[in-house]
């Protein structure tokens, strides 16, 4: 175990892959002679050249494309968007060939790459800067989405994304990349389709991930001064969705809480929601409840702001609406 | 090109005459089995287009690789892939050669080098880019053809793929090879109402990409173009654009049948200049063909399409259970 940045936990998954094998090769805006705007990249580009680390013009199309022929030719591309708001000009590229030329060519083909930066919301950055895509790429088959909280999970998500053979939606959070934490040694990977549980509880089930893991714990701690103990899940990877470790725990609980940091309608807790209805429906005895951020573009202002995130005290009010 | 002409051996001609003999055969069968209801979805064939994949298809080593638009039967067939296999698809079996899951407009062949049919005009042009950046980053001299539409051009994927092959060109990795089949229509819009600049090929100058136009309804003169190109790239590692000039006898698609867009007499004129009456014309000049041998090509050709009608036929749908796999591969 050491402990270290999430920042430091993807940069060094992508050092220790990259001299393991050579087919791992990292495309993007500035991440090499700028070295990344979030310093993921740093001192990469000296390391392993500029065949390996490729800075990109601004054409996501272009340069999403091109890593997807990459790895239909068997390289592992991993590709940095600068934030997620900017893979939209690529959403053809990620919706209608990543996801999907496998199944096209039935089979033929593997798409082994990975597209990572950071999601979700910013400071002041208002509405095409700050917003999520966890259940905009969750929609689509063929795709992987990972989200991960802490340092250990971005390192081992991110592991098993590089070596994987299916095209990972890989989801940073901007605000997460100088949290700190203890990261297991050596080839430590997480595999998808396998949420943990965080907190032990038994009163109710928060569900959370990225960010909204954090708020969810911190909730769950004040709630704890009131006698109220949470169970919290981190669900990890949104596709594949680990359906049964939520449900056991809210078999145990009967109660449910599922956080999103953005939008409600056709999201993410919506789908996680519908799930633990569908397995869980007799076991409750509460309404599950979503906690999410306001059906608004992202403001500018800081109050607004500050309104339009999902955030520590809807997630307390949530769980207390449950348990009364 | 008249010198290149003399080393083409009549034999090669030929060739070249039956595979476009079996594609022209083979795209009226589709067309008879889509009206048929026998092929679903969409329907694009290639008829008048022949001389262009095959006299590219042709310059190609066997470990070269290749990517094309949603007009795909030809280029899969030119290169070898069984007719069957590829009737198979068209009739969603499970012996297509996508296991009945592409279609029309997917067909590939991965082993023999073709890497798919795409069915969002350009957006495969990306693709082919990073396949040649590959082909370099593997040290090998392979190299990558990427045929698209007149339409293509137009789009962003188009010049965002081309403007990263111009940079990756530079360094020597990006053997790519344009084609631009330009048979002057996308869908109903001809390039004189959709491209500002109808010299097509000059796209590529804003890329710094060379290039040039060539004849497409000429066989030879296509494969003199494409193997003096592909050999170039091949040696530089640099892209290269060209455009063929040709022409789509048929509809757009199967279910356009009245083609208010253009008028008879401009099609009779293009067929004038049918690339197979074309090579006809040359074979037959040096005595390589008579009217007999003409005769038994086609009856060649009829039977072979007619075995892969029988056994698309003939073929199981795909099992249920294959609508869930091919969708992950761990």
């Amino acid at each position: 175990m050491v402990e270290m940045t999430y920042r430091d936990a993807i940069k060094t998954t992508l050092v220790e892959e990259m001299d393991r094998d050579p087919s791992v090769l990292l495309l993007g805006e500035d991440i090499g002679i700028y070295q990344g705007t979030f310093r993921i990249t740093e001192g990469l580009l000296e390391r392993y050249g500029p065949k390996r680390v490729i800075d990109t013009p601004i054409s996501e199309l272009g340069f999403i494309g091109a890593a997807i022929g990459m790895a239909m030719l068997g390289l592992r591309p991993v590709v940095e968007v600068m934030t997620w708001n900017f893979s939209l000009p690529a959403a053809d590229q990620i919706l209608q060939n990543a996801a999907k030329v496998r199944y096209f060519s039935g089979g033929q083909v593997d798409v082994p790459m990975v597209i990572r930066g950071p999601n979700g919301a910013g400071v002041q950055l208002s509405a095409q800067h700050s917003q999520s895509f966890e259940s905009f790429y969750g929609h689509f088959p063929g795709l992987k989405v990972a989200a991960p909280a802490t340092p250990a999970d971005a390192k081992g998500l991110l592991r098993t994304a590089i070596r994987g053979r299916d095209p990972v939606i890989f989801l940073e959070h901007a605000a997460l990349y100088g949290t700190r934490g203890r990261v297991p040694d050596g080839d430590h990977a997480v595999p998808f389709g396998r949420a943990t549980v965080v907190r032990a509880g038994s009163d109710a089930t928060v569900v959370a991930y990225s960010r909204m893991l954090h708020l969810a714990l911190a909730a769950a701690e004040r709630l704890a001064q009131d006698g109220i103990e949470c169970e919290v899940v981190d669900v990890r990877t949104l596709r594949p969705l680990d359906v049964e470790t939520i449900a056991a725990s809210v078999r145990a609980t009967h109660r449910a809480v599922v956080v999103q940091e953005q939008w409600k309608p056709y999201g993410a807790a919506a789908e996680i929601t519908a799930a633990i209805y569908e397995h869980c429906f007799d076991d409750l005895d509460a309404p599950v409840e979503r906690v999410t951020g306001e059906d608004v573009p992202a403001p500018y202002a800081r109050n607004l702001e500050l309104l339009a995130f999902a955030n520590e005290e809807k997630i307390v009010e949530a769980v207390r609406r449950v348990t009364a | 090109m008249r010198q290149l002409d003399q080393t083409l051996s009549a034999e090669l001609l030929l060739d070249w005459y039956r595979t476009m003999v079996l594609v022209r055969r083979f795209e009226e069968q589709t067309e008879r089995s889509f009206r048929r209801g026998k092929i679903g979805g969409y329907l694009h064939v290639y008829t008048g287009q022949e001389a262009v994949a095959t006299g590219f298809l042709a310059a190609l080593r066997p470990d070269d690789i290749y990517f094309t638009g949603y007009r795909d039967h030809a280029h899969a067939l030119v290169r070898g892939t069984d007719p069957g296999a590829v009737m198979a698809e068209l009739y969603g079996k499970a012996t297509g050669v996508c296991k009945g899951k592409g279609g029309s407009m997917h067909l590939f062949d991965v082993e023999r080098g073709f890497y798919g049919g795409y069915g969002i005009v350009g957006g495969h042009i990306p693709l082919a880019v990073g396949a040649a950046y590959t082909l370099r980053y593997r040290d090998t001299d392979r190299v990558c053809l990427c045929f698209l539409g007149d339409g293509a051009v137009n789009c962003g994927a188009f010049h965002e793929a081309a403007n990263l092959a111009g940079l990756w060109g530079r360094e020597g990795l990006c053997p790519v090879v344009f084609v631009i089949e330009n048979n002057q229509y996308a869908m109903g819009t001809s390039v004189e109402r959709s491209s500002a600049v109808r010299h097509l090929a000059r796209r590529f100058d804003a890329y710094d990409i060379p290039n040039e136009q060539c004849d497409g309804m000429d066989v030879i003169a296509v494969y003199e173009a494409a193997r003096r190109i592909v050999d170039d790239v091949r040696r530089t590692g640099r892209p290269y654009g060209i455009e063929a000039i040709t022409y789509r006898f048929a509809g757009h698609g199967a279910a356009d049948l009245f083609q208010p867009y253009r008028d008879r007499k401009e099609i009779e004129a293009w067929k004038a200049r049918d690339p197979i009456v074309l090579l006809e014309q040359r074979l037959r000049g040096q005595g390589a063909l008579d009217d007999q041998k003409v005769d038994e090509i086609g009856a060649w050709a009829d039977r072979v399409v007619e075995e892969a009608v029988t056994f698309a036929e003939a073929s199981p749908q795909p099992p249920p259970e294959e609508l869930y796999t091919d969708v992950y591969g761990d």
